[in-house]
């Protein structure tokens, strides 16, 4: 520990701490624009800056590290003249639309600004001198050039965090750009659409594409007949949106809303995701049983992942499950045996899914089997952040709305389908029911520790009837490269795999973390929203997927047994190599 | 890719592959060799010297000296140092772009010519000075522009027979 002073205050804080962070003990908060929790420092804006005794310049607190006897003073009239001066540069390239911006009212320049009080352009705009490029190309996500403020924070996050090196500074100073390499659109470049860029961009420069209208327009037409489903962790992020705390579990509120929004019928992504589970712990199972083993099985049900697999790990197409994902499963569910049990004309279905994701805008379409049912399976797919605008619209007092139930059959749901929305969780989910299908016997313990919790890689061996089964959890995509390159030299060398099953999902904390979900996530924000899955599926009276009674049903009427010809037809896809880059 | 095999691009790729921090010694070779980086050449590189191919553009943007498209048959440079400047070099570059129809850095989109402002060549006694394809022409006049483009274009018909 060392020893500073910030503002006269003695702090005592760990090597390595930074001012930015220490100030935090002194209840100082120092503004930051670059600076995210959960990227590293890039020193870009210039905002942080704070007087260190003996220094003759400022210096950035984001990037300085605490040293033993430092003097630091992080307020007085000159530093926020300084700071003013920053945000005021900053403002000066930056387009003055805040009303018309996806990110109004939660967007951290506008909040400095609103704090520092600018009320006038000090610098005169040189927005207009700037080459700036608008790309929707996508669907998924959108870049507005001429809002970015060059802090990094998506770029970092896309390279380093994600590995997936789509979005890149080109040129320099004055003229430096974000784009992919070569100034091409977005859906030429390697983008897996995981919309990590957009959830940390502090700026309107990168949002979700927009797809309120359409679900208002199916909800206005009277020959449709509109149905929902909502994922797992939509109902612990939501009630950010509306002064909840982090992680309060709000599905039965979400399904009101939903019916007041109009929606004929409300159905829960977590039974689908009871379905994926059949098939995926069926599938597992059957890998597992045959001679040779066909291991390791890699869970698809991430399409950031699927899209990254795809396009960097085409050497791998073979282990992947070919599993649909719960979005994909309640779709098709939804347009085949639901509208023929309520005698609905398939055609009219409006099917929309509410998504803590931006790829699942991108996986409605990505191939042919998202059609099963003959037509497309999901129509509109939203993020979190688009469903909390429209009840915000429809004026619906959220708080004060009284529980709802989803609608029979395709809402009743397991513990085991709402604790997906956790990394970890598809796994813990999975070995529950592959567990029984192996022994015939429910797992003694059901919840899977070792998978839980932040940690990028998890590990762990499982005892099944005797097979040592290991299992490997990886989330943020830089984390897969480790697992998956020991399995391909496993396979190269015909050796047997370091891991018989893995879970991988492309955000960091998984779907509590994902793209589409509210803004300003940090670690401490993913295990809480995980903490409420955990709770939620702690209170089920069933906790594993072959237990669903509605979901016995399916089969029963509908599917036969898992990984029979139907539910291949309807709950599977298959992949295929994919260039990274289109141009 | 012109001028160059894809043997040349990777004897390139070979040479510096494996060599740590050296993008940069392998974009210099490969605009050497074909006379800017063309893509295919940007993206061989990613592939195989695994750099992802963002990296290598930050890098290739990052620099002046590199070029992303094929130089122009005529290469028209003007001179912007103090002399020139003071000269009308300012009036030049607007005559060539209004006669060629783009701006300077560009090339014009049939690949015939391209503009760039560069910065004192050394003969500021001739002020305004600009060159076509490495030859100075002096004291040059925004009127002159049209008839020097002309020539140049002769020049290539009579080639062309």
């Amino acid at each position: 520990m060392i020893k500073a002073v910030i503002n006269g205050q003695q702090v005592e804080v760990a090597r390595g701490t930074s001012i930015l962070d220490a100030a935090k003990l002194a209840n100082v908060k120092i503004p930051v624009l670059c600076k995210h929790a959960d990227l590293e420092a890039t020193s870009a804006c210039g905002i942080c800056i704070v007087k260190v005794k003996g220094s003759a310049k400022m210096l950035r607190a984001c990037s300085t590290l605490v040293e033993e006897g430092m003097e630091i003073t992080t307020h007085d009239p000159e530093i926020v003249a300084v700071r003013r001066t920053v945000l005021e540069l900053i403002l000066s390239n930056h387009p003055k639309d805040c009303l018309v911006c996806a990110r109004n009212q939660d967007c951290e320049l506008q909040k400095l600004s609103a704090d520092f009080g600018i009320r006038d352009e000090y610098f005169p705009s040189i927005v207009d001198r700037r080459q700036h490029k608008f790309d929707d190309s996508t669907k998924t996500i959108v870049i507005e050039g001429s809002k970015c403020v060059l802090c990094g924070r998506c770029v970092n996050v896309c390279q380093k965090h994600q590995n997936v090196w789509a979005l890149s500074f080109l040129s320099r100073g004055i003229n430096t750009k974000l784009s992919p390499a070569g100034e091409i659109n977005l859906a030429d470049s390697p983008c897996v659409k995981c919309g990590q860029c957009s959830n940390h961009c502090p700026v309107g420069a990168i949002v979700e594409h927009d797809d309120t209208q359409k679900v208002w327009d199916g909800l206005r037409a009277e020959d449709k007949y509109p149905v929902v489903q909502i994922a797992p962790a939509v109902r612990v992020a939501i009630g950010e949106a509306f002064g909840y705390p982090v992680g309060a579990n709000l599905t039965k509120k979400l399904y009101a809303a939903l019916k007041r929004l109009g929606f004929k019928a409300v159905f829960d992504t977590n039974f689908s995701a009871d379905v994926t589970i059949m098939e995926e712990a069926g599938e597992f199972v059957k890998k597992l049983t045959s001679k040779p083993r066909e291991l390791p099985l890699i869970t698809s049900c991430c399409p950031a992942w699927v899209d990254f697999l795809e396009k960097y790990r085409g050497d791998m197409v073979d282990n992947f499950s070919t599993c649909k994902s719960p979005q994909e499963i309640m779709g098709v569910l939804s347009k085949t045996y639901y509208a023929a049990k309520e005698k609905i004309d398939p055609s009219k279905i409006f099917m929309v899914s509410i998504m803590p994701c931006t790829a699942k805008k991108y996986e409605i379409s990505r191939g042919d089997d998202m059609f099963s049912s003959g037509y497309q399976d999901i129509d509109v797919s939203l993020t979190t952040r688009e469903l909390a605008r429209m009840i915000k619209q429809a004026g619906i007092d959220f708080e004060k709305l009284e529980d709802a139930q989803a609608d029979s059959i395709l809402g009743h749901y397991t513990g085991a389908g709402t604790i997906f929305g956790a990394t970890g969780g598809v796994m813990e989910a999975a070995v529950r029911t592959a567990y029984y299908m192996v022994t015939g016997r429910e797992m003694p313990s059901l919840e899977l520790k070792e998978a839980r919790g932040l940690k990028g890689i998890k590990e762990a061996e499982l005892d099944v009837a005797g097979a040592k089964i290991r299992i490997a959890v990886a989330h943020g995509l830089a984390n897969v490269d480790q697992i998956i390159n020991q399995v391909a030299r496993a396979k190269a060398a015909g050796k047997e795999p370091p891991y018989h099953f893995i879970e991988v999902m492309a955000c960091q904390g998984g779907c509590v973390g994902g793209g589409g979900q509210p803004y300003g996530v940090t670690n401490e924000l993913r295990k809480k929203r995980a903490a409420g899955l955990y709770e939620d599926d702690r209170q089920q009276k069933e906790r594993c997927s072959h237990l669903n009674p509605q979901v016995q049903l399916i089969y029963r009427e509908f599917a036969k047994a898992p990984n029979s010809e139907i539910a291949h037809r309807y709950f599977h896809n298959k992949y295929k190599k994919r260039a990274a880059y289109i141009k | 890719m012109p001028n160059a095999s894809n043997e040349e691009l990777n004897a390139i790729i070979d040479k510096w592959k494996d060599v740590k921090g050296s993008l940069v010694m392998m974009l210099h070779a490969v605009q050497d060799k074909f006379g800017y980086v063309p893509r295919g050449a940007a993206m061989e590189i990613a592939s195989r010297a695994k750099i992802p191919l963002a990296k290598i553009y930050e890098v290739l943007t990052f620099y002046h000296f590199f070029k992303l498209s094929a130089p122009a048959r005529h290469q028209i440079a003007v001179c912007t140092g103090t002399a020139c400047y003071l000269k009308g070099a300012q009036e030049l570059i607007k005559a060539l772009e209004t006669e060629l129809g783009i701006n300077a850095g560009d090339t014009t989109s049939d690949g015939s010519f391209s503009v760039a402002a560069l910065r004192c060549l050394g003969c500021c006694v001739l002020a305004p000075v600009m060159t076509v394809n490495g030859k100075i022409h002096g004291h040059v006049k925004p009127a002159d522009i049209p008839s020097i483009l002309r020539e140049i274009a002769k020049g290539d018909e009579q080639n062309a027979r």
